[in-house]
């Protein structure tokens, strides 16, 4: 007998799962057409047709694989690899929230060691926050004129608050004992905050830059979808008028997969953070 | 009157009650110590010792009065004023190791990385602490490493005011017992003045030149000063045969449990200074002999 940890037998479920949910899938997807029972809609748009239907598994995995295979190549502005796609949506997430990283962190810090800057900005933050970052989209295509860079202010915005209130959260709850610890060691007020403050309140800021980073990726894909041209939102928008399913499924798996490791990622950082009491 | 070399000036604590008005933790108290001196302070819980000791060390202000250092009032936190806290006085994200360079880095900002090294790890030996712990984190540590870590920060420093509010009072008896030997043997190798907070009437005794009494508060106040009339060094098992040890645990005891309330509550006066309390049975072991002098 092989005895299996547990999580040997998780990873043997979930594999279980994956191939149990492809087989049915695929097995549905040809009865939904052999029945042939074809919708009024469907009828009128050519439904039926293939290239309409919801495709199975195989035809998305053929697809996954010639797309992987060649993800960087470039045959004109509605023909691009899946890589180049991703690689514009990433470029224009990371532009986005760094920008918002590098405000929120600092901002976030005065406002979680000052009384009077939480007082004064939390009105402001109150109102912005629960703002839909798509509605900003029209202002920002209006004042910045270029789709790209309101995609970027887009990531911005959306990215912003979770990293300034979790960093001035984190700041403003740094345990007195340990300010002590600083003013008792004559600190001054940077190394205070480089060797107290800043590892103290790691652990909740980085959860927020975590928070943030998912936000952004779900945001750039609706963002893309209205700025068009380039970035997987844009790509899944096109796929879909060319009524091409094969595509749109894969895409939106590569959307899950890219999500997935950015948050790795960030779970990391996390647990590079980390400190227990 | 020569000042002594710390002095707490009708010291006057009042904190908001929660209900708008006043709560007078302590009124006008007054004491001195003298350098290099060693002294417990010992009262019942909420009287008002932490507070005391958090205006020693500058980390918060009383209400009325001063306290003067070495000529000078204290007005903030200083590094010539070491804190070893009751709790989580080691940042949890250091290791063992830099939880003391730092703070040597802070007292002497111009040695080299090395020099600060050797100092630290000199200082966390003293207190028997050695090489596999220094690369470990506080939560990696025992209770009684983390609080030897503390004492290693605070000696290192060379602070000329040693501050500790109850160090060991989350100990066990066995592990108290021998950090209480290395903390008297580092004191005893420099004139660092040592004030302490405890609960531990053994304890006190066998550490303190001096006990100071607290009556219950509010309004509590420094009602003695009790002088431990047995000569160093102490040793836990050769004190009790001491002919003032009894005398002495027993007057403690009786003020803990009946004075400190007896004598509780506001004294109207501009200045309440501890009574003096002197056992020696030394001479005469039958006859218990106490004086009373006020200073
Ligand atoms: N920041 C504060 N605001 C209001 N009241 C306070 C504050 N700090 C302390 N007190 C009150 O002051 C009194 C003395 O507190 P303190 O911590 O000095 O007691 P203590 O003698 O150290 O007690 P223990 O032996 O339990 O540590 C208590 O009644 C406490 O409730
Ligand atoms: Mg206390």
């Amino acid at each position: 007998m092989t005895a299996l940890s547990l999580n040997q037998r998780a990873a043997l479920l979930s594999v279980i799962l994956l191939i149990v949910g492809l087989c049915i899938w695929e097995v549905t997807i040809p009865a939904q057409q052999a029945a042939g029972e074809l919708t009024e809609y469907e009828r009128l748009t050519g439904g039926g047709t293939p290239k309409a239907g919801v495709p199975p598994p195989s035809k998305v995995i053929e697809k996954a694989w010639e797309q992987l295979s060649d993800p960087f190549y470039d045959a004109g502005p509605n023909d691009k690899g899946i890589g180049i796609q991703i690689g514009y949506s990433i470029y224009r997430v990371l532009s986005g929230y760094l920008l918002a990283a590098l405000l929120a962190i600092p901002l976030g810090f005065l406002i979680g060691m000052s009384t009077i800057a939480y007082k004064a900005l939390n009105p402001f933050i109150q109102v912005l926050r629960p703002i839909s970052p798509l509605a900003w989209m029209p202002l920002a295509l209006f004042i910045i004129q270029d789709s790209e860079q309101s995609a970027i202010f887009v990531i911005f915005i959306c990215s912003i608050w979770p990293m300034l209130i979790n960093t001035a959260f984190g700041v403003a709850g740094v345990r007195k004992d340990w300010v002590n610890v600083a003013r008792t060691h004559e600190l001054g007020s940077l190394r205070t905050a480089f060797i107290v403050i800043l590892p103290a309140a790691a652990p909740t800021i980085v959860t927020g830059m975590r928070i943030s980073i998912g936000i952004a990726w779900l945001v750039i894909v609706a963002a893309e979808m209205l700025v068009g041209g380039t970035g997987i939102g844009y790509y899944v928008w096109n796929e879909w008028n060319n009524l091409d399913l094969t595509s749109v499924i894969f895409s939106i798996l590569m959307i899950g997969v890219v999500g997935m490791a950015l948050d790795a990622m960030f779970g990391v950082l996390q647990r590079y953070v980390a400190y227990s009491e | 009157m020569t000042h002594p070399y710390l002095s707490v000036e009708q010291l006057t604590q009042r904190y908001p009650n929660g209900s708008g008005g006043e709560m007078t933790v302590f009124e006008n108290a007054s004491f001195g110590v003298e350098k290099g001196e060693f002294v417990v302070i010992i009262g019942h819980s909420g009287c008002g010792k932490s507070t005391i000791m958090s205006i020693l060390a500058g980390l918060a202000e009383s209400t009325e009065g001063v306290v003067i250092m070495d000529g000078a009032e204290v007005s903030g936190p200083s590094l010539d004023r070491g804190v070893v806290f009751q709790n989580y006085s080691l940042l949890p994200w250091l290791t063992t190791l830099k939880n003391v360079t730092f703070a040597v880095e802070a007292r002497h900002p111009n040695w080299s990385k090395d020099q600060v090294l050797e100092h630290s790890k000199k200082h966390l030996e003293m207190v028997g602490l050695n090489g596999d712990v220094f690369n470990r984190k506080p939560s990696q540590l025992s209770g009684g490493m983390r609080q030897r870590v503390s004492i290693a920060r605070a000696f290192a420093i060379s602070p000329k005011l040693l501050l500790l509010d109850e160090p060991f009072g989350a100990l066990d008896a066995l592990t108290r017992g021998s950090i209480q030997d290395e903390l008297l043997k580092v004191w005893a190798g420099t004139d660092q003045t040592v004030f302490m907070i405890t609960h531990d009437i053994d304890e006190a005794i066998l550490l303190a030149d001096r006990i100071l009494l607290m009556t219950n508060g509010p309004y509590a106040r420094v009602a003695e000063s009790v002088y431990i009339t047995i000569p160093r060094p102490r040793n836990r098992t050769e004190i009790v045969e001491h002919p003032n040890y009894y005398a002495i645990r027993n007057h403690l005891v009786q003020f803990l449990g009946k004075r400190s309330k007896e004598l509780a509550g506001p004294t109207g006066l501009v200045e309440n200074r501890p009574e003096t309390v002197h056992f020696d049975n030394t001479a005469t072991i039958a006859k218990t002999k106490k004086s009373s002098v006020a200073v």
